[in-house]
């Protein structure tokens, strides 16, 4: 393309009157390798600008990360609070299910213990009263005797 | 609104908003940020978007407000002032010594733009919008888009010929 016309829309790009399509005729001139010797430092510029549309938003956007977060707290929490509500409950409140396993042995032991005792106490009165079955019939025979006489 | 139909209405404009929020913030790090965040704030407001005209310009301004915030909370901050002065002068002194690139250059001068300069220009001469959209996009008269992008090109021009003629370029 020839530089004069070239030159013209330089002046109408500097105004600010050219439009988008002869912005791209600039563009195309500057950036291929033939530029008018007195042009060449325009050449840096719609140099600069071609490389500048090329820039890009490398990373990936994320969208909804934080919302589940939130979503996954909130479920959490009310995990902790329920626990903690339950483990308090059971501290305040304690139920037989309550003791430990030791403690549950122990209690198991003393009631086999105490029960054993009762059984030998138990033995023992049976044993008295047999005694006091013999002591009964001496005293019906004496008193016969007596009765009699 | 699905998250399909989002996407597919939504995501081919990541990489302007992207461009966009990197030539205010300056940062790749910080514009990529921008970038994220704003795409979430789109997708929590996506019920209201189908209700815009316009959904490329609304993103565009929603862009430009953000990163106005985002300089707004680094300048009350000296930490990140501090920090990011120092940042910038790594940059620049990298791009002189390792690059050198004329094109790099044109980068600098637009740099040196007052903001409303630097977005119509993006938003103009890499993103090739019309006038009108820009106007909408930034809430200005395309006339006053059409005065402040010829006088960023002027400034532009004039700086890079100063440059060739001290021989720097």
């Amino acid at each position: 393309m020839e530089s004069s016309r070239i030159e013209q829309l330089l002046d109408k790009y500097l105004n600010a009157e050219t439009t988008l399509q002869e912005e791209e005729v600039l563009q195309d001139y500057f950036t291929s390798h033939n530029v008018a010797p007195h042009l060449t430092q325009y050449s840096a510029l719609f140099g600069y600008f071609a490389e500048s549309k090329t820039e890009r938003y490398t990373k990936t956007i994320q969208l909804n990360t934080q919302k589940k977060n939130w979503k996954w707290l909130s479920v959490a929490a009310s995990v902790v609070l329920l626990f903690s509500v339950y483990t308090g409950y059971n501290k305040l409140y304690p139920a037989n299910s309550g003791l430990s396993e030791s403690e549950m042995a122990e209690a198991k032991r003393a009631l086999a213990d105490t029960q054993k005792a009762f059984q030998m106490l138990s033995k023992n009165m049976n044993k008295g009263t047999a005694a006091i079955g013999y002591l009964e019939n001496y005293e019906t025979t004496t008193n016969k005797i007596f009765k009699n006489k | 609104m699905k998250q399909s139909e989002f996407l597919n209405m939504v995501m081919p404009l990541k990489d302007k908003v992207f461009r966009f929020s990197k030539r205010l913030l300056v940062s790749t790090e910080e514009a990529e940020d921008a970038t994220q965040e704003l795409f979430l704030k789109l997708w929590r407001n996506r019920e209201k978007i189908s209700s815009y005209k316009n959904v490329e310009a609304f993103a565009m301004t929603m862009t430009k407000n953000y990163c106005f915030d985002r300089l707004k909370s680094k300048q009350a901050s000296n930490m990140s002032l501090v920090h990011s002065n120092y940042k910038e002068k790594g940059t620049s002194l990298d791009r002189r010594t390792e690059l050198n690139d004329s094109v790099s250059i044109v980068h600098q001068l637009i740099a040196k733009l007052p903001e409303q300069q630097r977005m119509i220009i993006q938003l103009r001469d890499v993103e090739q919008y019309e006038f009108e959209e820009i106007g909408k996009m930034l809430d200005i008269k395309p006339t006053a888009v059409r005065v402040a992008l010829s006088r960023a090109r002027k400034t532009i021009r004039e700086q890079l010929i100063k440059q060739h003629n001290y021989g720097i370029i």
